[in-house]
């Protein structure tokens, strides 16, 4: 049974068994490369997505669980132009080989959301879930804070 | 059609050319300020055969011969051409090489084109800023011929010839244009290039030129490879290296819908279906019996430290000579003092974000190839994928994709990764994109190996060490990795024993020696390779004579450093960045100091024992470090950051084990990849000199574990010799 939602605005339907990873049909039914497969577990953040606005690990997603709702991808994230957090991305030169930074972002993005000036310690907390193997960690705290800063 | 000038010129094949027509800049790459990137990767009509070619519309083509896996080769090369060229960097367009080692290969690396070792600044230092200084002097002649003036009353700007006294201009596109290339290259001498003071974009920072696509999801790896009619396919491998599949009861397997084929492969069995789903469920589904023909079954990494001590300890059994300087066993028998000290490092992972992974398309002939990568070598992956399909290299199609990582994991001779997507193309005669999981990434995973040393130190009436002796009993590495070098290079297994050499520290009797043990074990170089291990041993064990000599840690190795002025400036740097004689109540500081092949690092760490668990917290990390010439200095900072966050982890949490010769761990986080909340503050210190560069993109990763060893003894009086110092080791060691 075909699945319908919505990704980055668009309604897309899906024909993958339903409990396929979103992830994977993101990936390869939608052709949206830039969410990463990095764990298949939750245990890394390289696939993360939002929900309904809320961050969600990709890769443990259903696709049928989210059957009518609207997911956004890092290509969604600010369609067209970057938004602070990706312009203090840059000027932090956060990205290093790269793979995990969609994760990363959308991770970030999410915590901004939800608290517009977190302190480093809730920086630290919320961004915990997303590994990052070349260490760009002291980056990812420059840049959020730049982003609060200069939102 | 583009017609073409070109000479190529000296050992190296360098070359340019110039294009007269037809190959204008995209308005992409106009409107940024830095260079950009090529839209069409090699092969393409935009490819130049040369290093670098010329447009008359002001466009330069750099080839870029390195792969770019975040460590940012692929901007300091062509950045280092076009300093010497004085070239506009915003004119800059970065092109990948095509893999052909005689033109491309590093010279640093035995000629092949490998990017690892921290080597790719160093190993194309001089050819690169030779080539660019050869094209300068190119305009700089037409411009003298145009203008029937002096060569030496030329001058350049960015991208311009200068002639000051008639106030002309020429830009390099408008000579490009009226061009008249010399039959030979000119001629450039070593003080005929730029001094360090001169410089123009090395040492100023350029943003790396693939991190926009990087923030936005536009970046191509080649797991994000799409092509029409493809199919993904999932291989199961053996539970250890050589093991083959004996019986294959796979009804379960091909019910599931989408499956394609299954097919059974030398060292396991492909699956080939038509989602990645279909086919991950398809591999799980299988039943194989594996053959037990193969050396690793058996092998247990608990076990295997007493029998590598074993080894490393019976002083009858002489090792492989590494480091060999004056007569250390006639020294040490002559000492006043011996010391002596056993340290194991387990088996690590590498753990790059992006799980291994190829795309291959085969012609329906089986005759030629087109492939899609992240190799840390296009030459080895053209090999390999020519050699499993038994075809020509030149009838592979390489298409260099961004690395999610690599660490030493895509540098291996036979590139398996790549191969498993091109066997299983051949055999349906579509695309196949090959997708391990992290799972099988573990599993098949190569490692760093598990090693013990046991060193021993002679000291005279003085308190000079005087003899040095360091015996490292580990599974063999490079004879695994790369049979080929390790047969070209004397079989001397250097990326097990890199780092167990001494020669900056003024220890005049030294002998380390390997004891190779023949598990058949996987094995690999990983970030830091033999260092890592060897450096750990070695500070360790420095910091242990210090205390038991009575000798302070820092004027000890100031004093061994008596002939290394750059070492000793590291020293004093971190001592005082970190003021490192102030007491901490409650937290230890340690020091150490390492030379990793001419990049001279200190490091000073404070940290802090829970004596009722074992657990380590590193609170604050101060580093300084002298690679020579930065080339892109804030990357060299975010490098060094990297190299110590990796460091942190084998140091602290990460491990493989080995039961019956399997891999036991299963994922990123029963392995113990750091995260966040893992991560002390750090403080480095970047201190460039004026000299050649010696690399950047690992040297701070050995110095991690012993200078937490020395902070753990300062804080608990508690010896930590086996990494990781896990919190049950460190309540062994605290006793």
């Amino acid at each position: 049974m075909a699945i319908n939602f919505s990704v980055n605005g668009r309604p897309v339907t899906s024909a993958a068994p339903e409990g396929t990873p979103l992830l994977w049909v993101l990936r390869e039914e939608l052709k949206l490369t830039g969410t990463k497969y990095g764990c298949g577990a939750g245990q890394c953040g390289a696939c993360m997505v939002h929900i309904e606005g809320g961050r969600t690990f990709s890769c443990l997603t259903p696709v049928s669980s989210v059957q009518g709702k609207s997911v956004t991808t890092i290509e969604g994230l600010s369609p067209g132009r970057l938004n602070a957090l990706q312009r203090a991305w840059l000027a932090e030169s956060v990205p290093q080989c790269g793979y995990c930074q969609s994760g990363q972002l959308m991770s970030a993005a999410a915590l901004l959301a939800a608290n517009p000036r977190p302190t480093r310690a809730e920086i630290k907390d919320h961004m915990s879930t997303n590994v990052c193997r070349c260490g760009t960690y002291p980056r990812i705290v420059r840049a959020i804070e730049r982003a609060a800063r200069e939102g | 059609m583009t017609t073409r000038r070109e000479f190529m010129v000296g050992a190296a094949g360098l070359g340019f050319s110039i294009l007269l027509e037809g190959c204008a800049a995209t308005p992409e790459a106009r409107e940024r300020s830095g260079a950009s990137l090529a839209q069409t990767p090699a092969g393409g009509a935009r490819t130049v055969n040369a290093w670098a070619s010329l447009s008359p519309d002001g466009t330069i083509w750099i080839v870029n011969p390195a792969v770019e896996m975040g460590q940012g080769s692929q901007t300091a090369i062509p950045l280092i051409i076009a300093e010497e060229m004085d070239a506009d960097w915003s004119r800059v367009v970065i092109v990948p090489a095509a893999p052909d080692d005689k033109v491309y290969g590093n010279p640093g690396f035995r000629g092949m084109m490998y990017t690892a070792g921290s080597a790719t600044v160093t190993g194309y230092w001089d050819v690169a800023r030779t080539f660019g200084a050869q094209v300068r002097r190119v305009m700089m002649e037409n411009a003298a011929r145009l203008w029937n003036v002096p060569l030496a009353e030329l001058s350049t700007e960015p991208s311009t010839v200068v002639h000051a006294k008639s106030g002309r201009r020429l830009g390099y596109g408008e000579i490009a244009a009226v061009a008249q290339l010399p039959a030979v290259a000119p001629a450039i001498k070593p003080e005929e290039l730029k001094q360090p003071g001169q410089y123009r974009l090395i040492g100023k920072d350029v943003m790396r030129v693939e991190l926009p696509t990087k923030v936005d999801g536009r970046a191509q790896y080649s797991i994000d490879v799409q092509l029409p009619g493809m199919l993904y396919g999932a291989v199961l491998r053996g539970p250890v290296e050589g093991s083959a599949p004996l019986a294959i009861a796979d009804s379960r397997s091909r019910a599931i819908p989408g499956v394609v084929s299954i097919v059974r492969m030398p060292f396991g069995v492909g699956v080939i279906a038509e989602t990645p789903w279909a086919a991950f469920g398809a591999k799980d589904a299988l039943e194989v019996t594996w053959d037990r023909r193969a050396r690793a079954f058996g092998h247990d990494s608990a076990r295997a430290p007493a029998i590598y001590s074993a080894a490393a300890r019976d002083l009858t059994r002489s090792g492989k000579p590494w480091d060999v300087a004056g007569d250390a066993p006639g020294a040490m028998q002559k000492a006043a003092k011996i010391y002596e000290a056993e340290y194991i490092c387990d088996y690590t992972y590498h753990a790059q974000m992006e799980p291994l992974n190829s795309v291959a398309s085969v012609s329906a002939a089986g005759d030629a190839c087109e492939i899609w990568c992240g190799t840390q070598s296009q030459t080895m992956a053209v090999a390999a994928a020519a050699k499993a399909l038994g075809i020509p290299p030149g009838k592979v199609k390489l298409n260099l994709m961004l690395l999610g990582g690599g660490f030493g994991r895509r540098g291996h001779r036979d590139e398996e990764f790549v191969v498993d997507s091109v066997l299983l193309s051949k055999e349906v005669k579509r695309p196949v994109k090959v997708l391990w999981t992290r799972e099988d990434d573990v599993r098949n995973g190569r490692f760093r190996p598990l090693s013990v040393h046991y060193l021993r130190a002679g000291l005279d009436s003085a308190g000079q060490i005087v003899a040095w002796q360091h015996r490292v009993a580990c599974d063999e590495v490079t004879a695994f990795q790369d049979p080929v070098r390790y047969k070209g290079g004397g079989e001397r297994d250097f990326l097990a024993m890199a780092g167990s050499e001494l020669s900056t520290y003024d220890i005049p009797n030294r002998l380390s020696e390997q004891l190779p043990q023949q598990t058949g074990i996987r094995t690999s170089s990983l970030r830091g390779i033999g260092f890592g291990p060897n450096k750990f041993a070695t500070e360790a064990f420095l910091d242990e004579i210090a205390v038991k000599h009575r000798l302070d840690p820092v004027d000890l190795r100031l004093q061994l450093l008596k002939n290394a002025p750059r070492g000793q400036a590291v020293v004093r740097e971190v001592v005082a960045m970190s003021e490192y004689r102030r007491a901490r109540p409650g937290r230890g500081l340690g020091f150490s100091f390492i030379d990793y092949a001419g990049t001279m690092v200190a490091a000073v760490t404070e940290a802090s024992v829970d004596r009722k668990s074992g657990k380590i917290t590193v609170h604050d990390f101060w580093l300084a470090l002298d690679p020579g010439i930065a080339v892109q200095p804030d990357n060299v900072i975010a490098q060094t950051e990297s190299s110590i966050i990796y460091g942190l982890g084998l140091s602290l949490t990460e491990r493989i084990s080995f039961k019956d010769g399997a891999v036991q761990e299963r994922n990123i986080r029963d392995y113990g990849v750091p995260r966040l909340e893992d991560i002390p503050e750090l403080h480095l210190k970047l201190l460039s000199t004026p000299n050649r560069p010696t690399g950047a993109g690992q040297m701070a990763t050995p110095i991690v574990a012993p200078v937490i060893a020395s902070a753990v003894y300062a804080a608990s009086g508690a010896r930590v010799r086996h990494t990781p110092f896990l919190p049950e080791r460190v309540l062994t060691a605290l006793g």
